[in-house]
């Protein structure tokens, strides 16, 4: 750590103004600020900096992202040497690599591009290099199927990052999340690589590991998938074989799904370690499951086998697809959402309302959680504005009695 | 030929003062009609022809208009050409017009259309509001037309309906951009053609 500290120490000469590399400048304080705290403190007034910056912020998202990812690795080798009918033969390691080789590129793809592009916008306008992306960076693959190609992810990552972000101010200035816009632009633009039974399962080899013949009985579609497509009054949701699923089998997540979002249980993980670590609102996440069960609870109660996704409980549609995803990771982005503690219960119970709602009626989309936050990121703005003209009425008509 | 004034007014509406991009008009049919690349241009003639003819007759009786009913008037000429255009193309671009369905119909709200006949027709001479209507009517084509070659480019993979992505890209698993052809895109095109625009003539720059 000290030799690093003195490498950089004996370097940063050069990237200052004058120096021979100046113009690398906010690579350079980019990459200083990333590895180390700074040390700048407040020359004037009444400020005090927290210890905890932006970067450190995201490292702790990250890290809180962590379970997920590692279990989605995991849940990408099982379903694939499912498919293959390898699972019996096979190790826990041999699973989990496989997983780590299909999802490794992702990463990197969605890290090249998104970096790149940050940081030539960063050096191009002679700003700071902004830390957003190291959290979207990371959200974008856990959110695609594990099929959909790379060239797709940068082609949407490019447009994210340029449309949703640079163009609004960078980082901190966004209307809609980065991720999701991704996500979205993914979902409208190549429909057949993001939904439908073939991408959610890898049934090919990884780079020559895991190579095999898909068993008979296999179809690759998603439990929502299924629900989809269901129709008539029974339903019993199974796993790519065709065994019956349980709902102790959905909170777990060994179902397919997009990569990151398929366990209840590491996506909870990593929301204590948001909520333990003062990251993310409490609020959002709490009304966010709030609305989704309350939605889903309405909709079972008026179970009508036209929409099939209503014979569900409501406890099923918390576990499945994107919602705990969405609920802890996406709503309780802080740029994005509501800021007043009201306009957050408001926001996230919404947002819960309309994933569920957009799930089980409107049959064109077995998922809605990502519409869900999109829709709610226009919203929260107003959702401020008018909690806090609520206050301000309260408090005035508080003064004139008085 | 035409004189320093009168260029202005024929060739300004293609960059300086286009109608589409610098005036935000006519942004709707921009998105409706820009899917593809055939139905894109048809419309950029259909609303040049109506906007220069109605330009030229509105001008000729323009001192015989009464004020107060002057929007009714030109909404009667703007009907009459519209018809004529839709008439035209049903009977000789059958297919193309069943494309644009409504949207020939709906040239008579067009806004660029109703500001022309306002701003300039009623103003000027009949050869200068014909000039006037050529230029805005090329200058609206003109953004349809590169916004749909783009969308149709990304969209479909085709140009006129001819394929121009070759095969071998498909097979190496290139796909059709389904975003492109859904109206969002268009609005995001103009947004960029719009960017390019402004960063290419600072003076248009709000402060």
């Amino acid at each position: 750590m000290k030799t690093l500290r003195n490498y950089i120490d004996k370097i940063k000469p050069n990237f200052m103004p004058g120096g021979k590399l100046a113009m690398f400048r906010s690579v350079f304080e980019g990459f200083e600020t990333f590895l180390f705290v700074p040390a700048t403190t407040s020359r004037s007034g009444v400020h005090i900096h927290d210890n905890i910056d932006s970067k450190r912020t995201m490292t702790i998202v990250i890290l809180a992202l962590m379970p997920a990812l590692l279990f989605g690795m995991y849940n990408v080798g099982y379903q694939h040497y499912l498919a293959v009918g390898q699972l019996s033969t096979v190790g826990f390691w041999t699973i989990f690599f496989f997983g780590f080789l299909a999802v490794l590129p992702k990463i990197i793809v969605s890290y090249l591009v998104g970096l790149g592009i940050e940081f030539t916008v960063a050096q191009w306008r002679g700003h700071e290099i902004q830390e957003g992306f190291l959290v979207s960076g990371m959200l974008i693959p856990m959110i695609v199927p594990v099929d959909t190609p790379l060239w797709m992810i940068a082609v949407a990552t490019a447009f994210a990052v340029i449309f949703a972000k640079e163009v609004f101010g960078g980082t901190g200035m966004n209307i809609f999340n980065v991720a999701l816009v991704t996500r979205a632009f993914l979902f409208f633009a190549y429909p057949s690589k993001m939904s439908g039974d073939d991408v959610f399962v890898r049934t090919t080899d990884t780079f020559g590991l895991g190579a095999g013949r898909v068993v008979d009985t296999f179809s690759g579609a998603t439990p929502l998938g299924q629900v989809a497509t269901h129709t008539g009054d029974d339903m019993v949701l199974t796993n790519i074989v065709g065994q019956p699923l349980s709902l102790l089998d959905y909170a777990v997540g060994l179902i397919p799904g997009s990569i990151g979002e398929t366990s209840l249980i590491a996506i909870l993980i990593g929301a204590v370690i948001l909520l333990w670590t003062g990251m993310a609102s409490w609020r959002v996440m709490l009304s966010v499951f709030a609305g989704g069960l309350a939605m889903a609870w309405v909709a079972n109660t008026f179970a009508s086998p036209t929409y099939a996704g209503s014979l569900l409980s409501p406890l099923t549609h918390i576990c499945l697809g994107g919602f705990a995803f969405a609920a802890v990771f996406m709503a309780t982005d802080p740029v994005t959402g509501a800021r007043t503690k009201i306009g957050q219960y408001i926001y996230g119970f919404l947002i819960g309302v309309i994933a569920i709602l957009i799930r089980i009626y409107n049959t064109g989309y077995p998922e809605g959680a990502m519409l869900a936050v999109l829709l709610m990121n226009v919203f929260a703005p107003l959702i401020d504005y008018f909690v806090v003209e609520a206050n301000i009425k309260r408090r005035l008509k508080r003064a004139v009695k008085a | 030929m035409l004189s320093k004034k009168t260029r202005q007014i024929l060739l300004g509406p293609l960059s300086r003062n286009n109608p589409v991009i610098v005036q935000i008009l006519g942004i709707c049919s921009a998105l409706a009609v820009t899917a593809k690349l055939e139905p894109a241009i048809v419309m950029a003639i259909s609303v040049t022809a109506v906007l220069a003819f109605a330009n030229v007759i509105i001008s000729l009786i323009r001192n015989t208009i009464p004020s107060s009913i002057r929007i009714i008037v030109q909404l009667v000429v703007a009907a009459a050409l519209v018809i004529v255009v839709d008439q035209v193309l049903k009977a000789y671009a059958y297919d193309v017009s069943k494309q644009l369905s409504v949207f020939v119909g709906l040239i008579i709200t067009n806004c660029i259309l109703m500001g022309r006949l306002e701003a300039f027709a009623l103003g000027n001479g009949p050869w200068d509001s014909f000039l006037d209507g050529v230029g805005n009517g090329i200058g609206y084509g003109l953004i349809l037309i590169i916004v749909a070659f783009f969308r149709e480019l990304l969209g479909s993979g085709t140009l006129l309906g001819y394929q121009v992505i070759p095969q071998i890209f498909y097979d190496w698993g290139y796909e059709n951009n389904g975003l492109m052809i859904l109206p969002p895109m268009a609005l995001i095109t103009v947004a960029c053609i719009i960017w390019v625009h402004r960063s290419r003539n600072k003076e248009l720059q709000e402060k």
